[in-house]
């Protein structure tokens, strides 16, 4: 299912400290190399503080497209978080978005204070669904606990991604990417994390 | 982390505006750069110091804007390139000597200086969204702004080009949407450049007298806004004759050229961009005034060459224009440029429906929005010291029982006021006004004012402002408790060191000043605590509010845990949930009052459980929980 047209307009959200500034950086170093004119818009300046952190990657082959994506033209939507996708959903969605979910909670302090109550797992989803085209849930957090590292969902989910076969990125240049990313000790890691990721929707 | 002075010429690589900004410095031979950390700006600098080792440039964190930018000048004063990096409430500290350097320029040995100040419209991460432009207009100042990440690069260089050139501080103006965004650049050249350091000494630099000094400046202006009107940066595309003059500055060329496609306006506008903006290139702007009777203006965030172009329409007796923009209405009067703002501009000047999306879908948007999403509040990490802080803090006015009132001040600790925070604080404004505004309130006792008075600020801020006002206090015999939430970094802008840290920018070991020995001196009566003994503290919190004379200090040190973390990469404690006692949502003190995001009871039992993935083992829970439920474990890997 690959996304026509160009730009292609990714989001890509989550919470502070989830690496999903590094994953935007990630997919937006492979894109650069592979020609094409890339922008990341990124808000985290709280981004370690318990508040939704959200990038937004412009991909195109001709133009040079602002950080920031209009109202309603998501392509594809990438979270780490169920209410983040909802939140992003909310903003950007349209009839055609694909959305990729991480179903693992992470409850906002307002929850936590009880001043919030946090939305009901199954309706998220279903509203999630009402609102895509197309969308996967993965419980990205579940799988890279598995490998002992929570913190490797977000390359479990750069694996999802290409295995929805989405985006202009191949299995070949994460692998190279995660490479030159990660320090040697944690390569091996990211990779199994990856793999996974895109298993868990090709299967 | 890009590494910006390794990437070799020809090469394309995905920077960060701040990357691309320090890119554009090196690449412009730079030689000192000195700066203090302020979300959208720290980048800057925090790049630079990476490569200052390899391309032998002196970077500094300065203790505030002001020190960073004199040092910047001295550096320019002596002939080399130089600059210096805050933010926009950053500009205001530094705007003293900035003003007075306007009048004496940068001397006769040939060097060049330019002041990086980084905007946040719509304060995103900033206590307001002031737009510096009319600072660098107010202190004559020249100002230049980019539009795009890869013209960042390039305008830095030529800023520095026209600095020597004039022989004038040059200012270059960023904002959140250049800043933090991240796009391909292809590098440049890095020069080897190699300037030798020295003064003239035969004659002075200074700004006296002033009135001579001041029309040499206008003069020089005069030449700078020639230089302006041709400069290769301002440009235009378009129709010859457009329905729409589009005139934009910075994020505005983006959202706007991705408005005029999206309404498939490309044949009915025409879009100029000024970069360099002031001295305001009128003549430029007149010849394109000309060829339109509609204009409208995108920028951000005030309207700022919107005022510049109806002046210039006045000024050539242009009539029968309409200008639109932040004045007009048809973009919102505050907050930053979207592509939104300026699609919604466009069709409202050309007639147009829009709409983002059909009825349905946006019903079903409504819907969800409504049932289903809730707000997100930012809150402290687990392990924070401030968290423990404030707890005490809380209990320590509540038993004190006089209906303190405190101050605070800038960094992680203001989280206090939002809605998750503790809410002891009941006053915000700068950097150091914490100290400030105690000093006053703590005079107010002849005015029958009972209330005692607690200022509180971090380690950074201390030494960034808060000093002189405590020496105020002191000096004035003012009635107040400082407290200083000592983290040993500057923790909300990116862990940056300071001079309590013990290292500097580069990562070299730095004498360490210390605040307990300074505020010793000064005359204040200083206790020192551990934020995480919470009973101690606030045993010692009430001590010193019984006090009722002069300057008490607590330093409450504890290294911030994201920080602590990075070095030991270890917990200090296995937590642990003693399941038999625990009241779970009975009681729920430490997840709805203590509010650590690691604890949270469990919808089936009802009872606390502890996630592993976010505690950080700092065991300030065992010491909150009223019924001692929770067990700590020491030192486990």
């Amino acid at each position: 299912m690959k996304v026509q047209g160009d730009p292609i307009n990714l989001i890509i959200c989550g919470i502070g400290g989830q690496g999903n500034i590094l994953l935007s950086r990630i997919i937006g170093r492979i894109l650069t190399r592979k020609g094409y004119k890339v922008n990341i818009g990124e808000t985290f300046g709280a981004a370690q503080r318990g508040g939704a952190v959200f990038s937004s990657v412009r991909i195109s082959k001709e133009n040079n497209y602002g950080p920031l994506i209009p109202e309603g033209h998501g392509h594809v939507i990438l979270s780490l978080e169920p209410l983040e996708a909802l939140r992003s959903l909310c903003t950007f969605g349209n009839p055609e978005v694909i959305t990729l979910t991480n179903t693992a909670p992470i409850y906002p302090v307002g929850v936590l204070s009880k001043r919030l109550e946090y939305p009901n797992p199954e309706k998220t989803k279903e509203a999630i669904r009402k609102l895509s085209k197309k969308s996967w849930f993965v419980n990205a957090t579940q799988m890279a606990a598995e490998l002992e590292s929570p913190i490797a969902a977000n390359m479990v989910m750069l694996g999802a991604l290409i295995g929805i076969r989405t985006m202009p990125v191949t299995a070949e240049d994460a692998e190279a990417e995660v490479r030159r990313t990660f320090p040697t000790p944690r390569v091996d890691l990211n990779l199994e994390a990856l793999h996974r990721g895109i298993e868990a929707v090709t299967q | 982390m890009a590494e910006i002075d390794r990437y070799q010429p020809g090469t394309k690589h995905l920077l960060m505006g701040n990357e691309a900004i320090a890119r554009g410095a090196l690449e412009a031979g730079v030689q000192f750069a000195a700066g203090y950390p302020g979300t959208p700006s720290s980048e800057i600098i925090a790049r630079l110091a990476d490569a200052a080792k390899a391309l032998n440039v002196h970077v500094e964190w300065s203790t505030n804007e002001k020190v960073a930018s004199e040092g910047a000048a001295a550096a320019a004063f002596a002939g080399l390139r130089s600059l210096a990096a805050m933010k926009n409430a950053g500009l205001s500290v530094a705007l003293d000597f900035l003003t007075h350097l306007s009048y004496t320029g940068l001397g006769k040995r040939g060097g060049a200086m330019v002041t990086v100040v980084c905007d946040d419209p719509e304060g995103h991460s900033s206590g307001d969204e002031t737009d510096s432009r009319w600072l660098a207009k107010f202190a004559s100042i020249p100002l230049l702004e980019a539009s795009t990440v890869d013209e960042a690069r390039d305008i830095m260089k030529w800023a520095f080009d026209v600095s020597e050139e004039f022989g004038c501080n040059v200012m270059f103006r960023g904002y959140t949407r250049l800043c933090h965004a991240s796009s391909t650049v292809e590098m440049n050249d890095l020069p080897a450049f190699d300037r030798e350091a020295r003064s003239d000494t035969d004659r002075s630099i200074n700004p006296y007298l002033a009135k001579p000094h001041h029309g040499a400046l206008l003069e020089k202006l005069k030449e700078i806004k020639k230089r302006f009107e041709s400069s290769p940066f301002n440009r235009y595309e378009g129709q010859e004759e457009p329905e729409l003059l589009i005139i934009c500055g910075g994020n505005g060329l983006l959202c706007a050229s991705e408005a005029v496609e999206m309404l498939g306006l490309q044949d009915r506008v025409g879009i100029l961009k000024v970069s360099a903006l002031w001295p305001f290139p009128s003549s430029l702007v007149t010849a394109y005034l000309k060829k339109a009777t509609k204009i409208l203006v995108v920028e951000e965030v005030d309207p700022f060459i919107e005022g510049h172009v109806k002046e210039a329409l006045a000024d050539a007796d242009l009539e029968g224009r309409e200008v639109y923009g932040r004045q007009s209405g048809h973009i919102p009067d505050c907050g930053e440029i979207t592509p939104d703002s300026a699609i919604r501009a466009l069709a409202k000047i050309f007639g147009l429906a829009y709409r983002a999306r059909g009825e349905n879908y946006t019903h079903a948007v409504s819907e969800a929005a409504d049932d289903l999403v809730i707000s997100r509040g930012l809150t402290w990490c687990a392990g924070c010291p401030h968290r423990a802080s404030f707890w005490a803090l809380e209990r320590a006015v509540k038993a004190d029982g006089r209906d303190a009132f405190v101050t605070g001040d800038i960094g992680c600790y203001t989280l206090d006021v939002f809605p998750e925070g503790k809410e002891q604080i009941n006053v915000l404004h700068a950097m150091g006004s914490g100290s400030g505004l105690a000093a006053g309130f703590g005079q107010l006792r002849r005015f029958r004012y009972t209330q005692p008075v607690i200022a509180i600020c971090g380690d950074s801020t201390f030494y960034h402002a808060s000093i002189p006002a405590l020496i105020n206090a002191v000096y004035n015999g003012s009635n107040i408790v400082q407290i200083v939430l000592d983290n040993a970094a500057t923790a909300m802008t990116g862990f940056q060191s300071h001079p309590g840290t013990g290292f500097n920018a580069v990562g070299e070991s730095a004498p360490r000043i210390d605040v307990e020995m300074l505020c010793r001196s000064l005359g204040c009566e200083v206790a020192v605590g551990d934020p995480f003994d919470v009973k101690g503290t606030i045993k010692t919190m009430r001590k010193l509010l019984k006090r009722e004379n002069g300057v008490r200090v607590l330093i409450l040190r504890r290294r911030c845990e994201i920080v602590r973390m990075r070095n030991e990469k270890v917990k200090p404690y296995k937590i642990e949930i003693l399941e038999e006692k625990c009241k779970g949502e009975e009681c729920s003190v430490c997840s709805s009052a203590f509010r650590c995001p690691a604890l949270y009871q469990d919808p089936d039992t009802g009872k606390t459980r502890i996630k592993e993935e976010i505690c950080s083992g700092c065991g300030v829970c065992v010491e909150i929980c009223p019924f001692k439920a929770i067990k700590k474990e020491g030192r486990t890997s």
